[in-house]
């Protein structure tokens, strides 16, 4: 599983990088979002995978009978998703309204403020 | 004292909800601003002298111990940057009252500083690496609209350089992030020192960490713009009003330069011949090509943009040389010469945040003022500024001499107690190079000067013919000015009392090295031993 999940989070970085690498502000945005899906896979990967089950308690005892799963890398991954969903939802309205001021979607033509 | 760490974050979000009933009315939404950032400031100095009498202070949110917790702490680093967050803070809500348009306060421009400065606060007092994401995060969505408020070309097309930029250094510090709570466990700064200072790492795990510290250096270097990472600085800094870029050039590459520092002297010490040398080297480059490309430009927020760049150099000298004090040789007296200039070099950091603070917000206000006079900020079109307002110049030239460590301003000590360490510890490199930068700081300070202030105004210029505009502008610098005499003031009380300034900086220099005390402080040992005992007991369980 870490061998797959390896490669994925690979590919993800891979082509999140590619993307941004391109001129084009709607290739920028998506490599954004395969860039921090990545890290969140990342974490998930890092943290450990083992066959736990869900952290719970069963009624009556004060710790769990068998290996339970980390919750905490899911609870920082869940954080991270929220974060990022803002974040990308105000990216797109900006590259939005930045083409529309612009009228051009050609990152090497947005230079106006480049010295 | 627990509250004292809870209400510089609380504040301003207190502030910012009750700015947003008040969305229609400007004027009231200027008062409450105004009047928040004051109370802050109040608020953060308690905080300061609380530390400074009691030590480190920390408190864990819902009583959950540390390592599980949510964990806010405050050494007298943190403390210091959240009064210089909130001075800075209330200067540019001052200056705000009558600099900002009505369509940016008509969109919320009051409520996003105070996010902002709630974003930075936490940021400073977090004891956790994830919740300095979160405050980051926080921090950046509020410098995100702020910056593109308005909705100008310029603004837009810098704004998408600063964002892009920005997320690819979020995404790399949140892996960091999760590759270190992989390694380790735990993602509380004190356990994680602890931790790395009481076990041996494997070879392996000492492999990991330096990958680990070079994420968190490429993370916090694209906050703090330092070279190679600085780019999205100069493209976005000097689009949005005056008053924005103030407090972006004041706080938010400061913040970047804080989070290198914390972890650069709490988690990543476990080779610091490599990692401070890297980052020494980084220095001596940032202030070259800052102050370069400052000499090349001829916009005065441009000039000013590139120095921020220069001066981040210097803080970050001071972290890279203070590895003679991080990790000793074997067997080296506390009080051994190249310990002491250690110490020295990274309480010369703390001292030159304090000092740039107040001086690079300053020089942007002042830019503020001059554009909004003469409508452009092209050093060819301006001039006549000695002649019509020898007061704003003297204000000018007070924290531009002291940018460029003219004695016995603020500046000259913060240059020189890092040249002093520097030269104890044999680093003639790059002192020569600090040197060299101050002189070309120097050099940039005196092209604004002979554009702006010395020569006449060009004759179509707005002041040369006392147009109405000019007129009109006029009306309402009085309270823009107010806030630049304060901070001017400052620098130079910062200049004549270097002496017990610089020994709170000691101080949190100390405090940095032996970081015993912030470990202690949210990880009482009560609370260490319980945990130990507990999972001892549970051991012995059949």
């Amino acid at each position: 599983m870490n061998f797959v999940l390896a490669i994925v989070i690979g590919s993800l970085y891979a082509a999140g990088l590619y993307l941004m690498m391109r001129r084009n502000l709607v290739k920028l945005i998506i490599g954004l979002v395969l860039l921090s899906q990545a890290a969140n896979l990342l974490i998930f990967t890092a943290a450990g995978l083992g066959d736990g089950r869900a952290p719970l308690v069963p009624p009556g005892l004060d710790e769990p009978t068998t290996d339970v799963a980390d919750p905490l890398p899911q609870a920082l991954i869940l954080t991270a998703i929220v974060i990022g969903f803002g974040v990308i939802a105000f990216t797109l309205t900006l590259f939005h309204s930045a083409y529309r001021v612009s009228q051009t979607d050609d990152l090497d033509e947005m230079k106006a403020t480049d010295t | 004292m627990n509250l004292l760490l809870v209400l510089p974050i609380l504040l301003p979000l207190l502030t910012a909800a009750i700015l947003l009933p008040a969305w229609r009315h400007r004027v009231l939404q200027k008062w409450i601003s105004v009047i928040g950032m004051l109370i802050q400031l109040g608020v953060a100095f308690t905080l300061l002298l609380a530390v400074m009498d009691s030590g480190v202070a920390a408190v864990q949110m819902g009583a959950w111990p540390a390592p599980f917790g949510i964990t806010l702490a405050a050494d007298l680093l943190a403390a210091i940057m959240v009064v210089l967050a909130t001075l800075k803070g209330a200067a540019v809500a001052i200056y705000s009252l009558t600099s900002i348009d009505k369509g940016r306060e008509a969109y919320g421009y009051h409520p996003l500083l105070h996010v902002l400065i709630m974003g930075v606060c936490g940021a400073f007092l977090t004891g956790d690496m994830f919740n300095l994401y979160v405050c980051f995060e926080i921090m950046l969505m509020s410098s995100f609209v702020l910056l593109t408020l308005g909705g100008e070309r310029g603004q837009m097309e810098g704004a998408i350089k600063y964002v892009t930029l920005n997320l690819i250094s979020s995404a790399i510090f949140l892996a960091g992030v999760g590759i270190l709570y992989g390694m380790t466990g735990t993602l509380n700064m004190a356990d994680l020192a602890a931790m790395l200072r009481e076990g041996d790492l494997t070879a392996d795990d000492h492999l990991m960490m330096t990958v680990l510290a070079m994420m968190f250096l490429v993370a916090f270097g694209v906050k703090a713009a330092i070279f190679p990472l600085f780019f999205w600085l100069p493209a976005s800094y000097h689009t949005p009003p005056a008053a924005v870029s103030a407090i972006f050039a004041g706080l938010l590459t400061k913040v970047g330069v804080y989070a290198l520092i914390r972890v650069f002297t709490l988690i990543f010490v476990h080779d610091v011949t490599f990692t401070h040398t890297l980052i020494l080297v980084i220095a001596g480059l940032t202030m070259v090509t800052g102050v370069l490309g400052a000499a090349a430009q001829n916009e005065f927020r441009r000039i000013l943009s590139f120095h921020i760049i220069s001066q981040i150099g210097y803080m970050v000298m001071g972290l890279g040389l203070a590895a003679a004090a991080i990790a000793p040789a074997l067997g080296e007296a506390a009080d051994s010469p190249s310990r002491l200039a250690g110490r020295l070099a990274l309480a010369g950091s703390v001292f030159y945040i304090m000092h740039h603070i107040i001086v690079k917000t300053n020089l942007f206000l002042v830019s503020g003022v001059v554009e909004r006079l003469q409508g452009t900020g092209q050093l060819k079109k301006l001039g006549g500024f000695y002649r019509s307002w020898p007061g704003l110049s003297i204000l000018f030239l007070i924290p531009a001499f002291s940018l460029a460590g003219i004695p016995p301003l603020s500046g000259f000590w913060a240059k020189f107690v890092l040249v002093k360490a520097g030269l104890q510890l044999e680093s003639y490199a790059i002192v020569i190079t600090a040197l060299a930068v101050g002189l070309l700081t120097l050099f940039s300070m005196t092209k604004i000067w002979a554009a702006v202030f010395w020569p006449d105004a060009p004759e179509d210029s707005p002041m040369a013919k006392e147009s109405e505009e000019y007129v009109a502008a006029k009306q309402g610098v009085g309270v823009m000015i107010a806030p630049i005499a304060v901070l001017a003031l400052l620098t130079v009380v910062i200049g004549l009392s270097a002496g017990p300034l610089f020994s709170v900086a000691l101080d949190s220099a100390d405090q940095l090295l032996n970081p015993q005390a912030y470990i202690d402080a949210v990880r009482p040992v009560s609370v260490v031993e319980g945990i130990a005992d507990a999972i001892a007991a549970k051991g012995e369980k059949p």
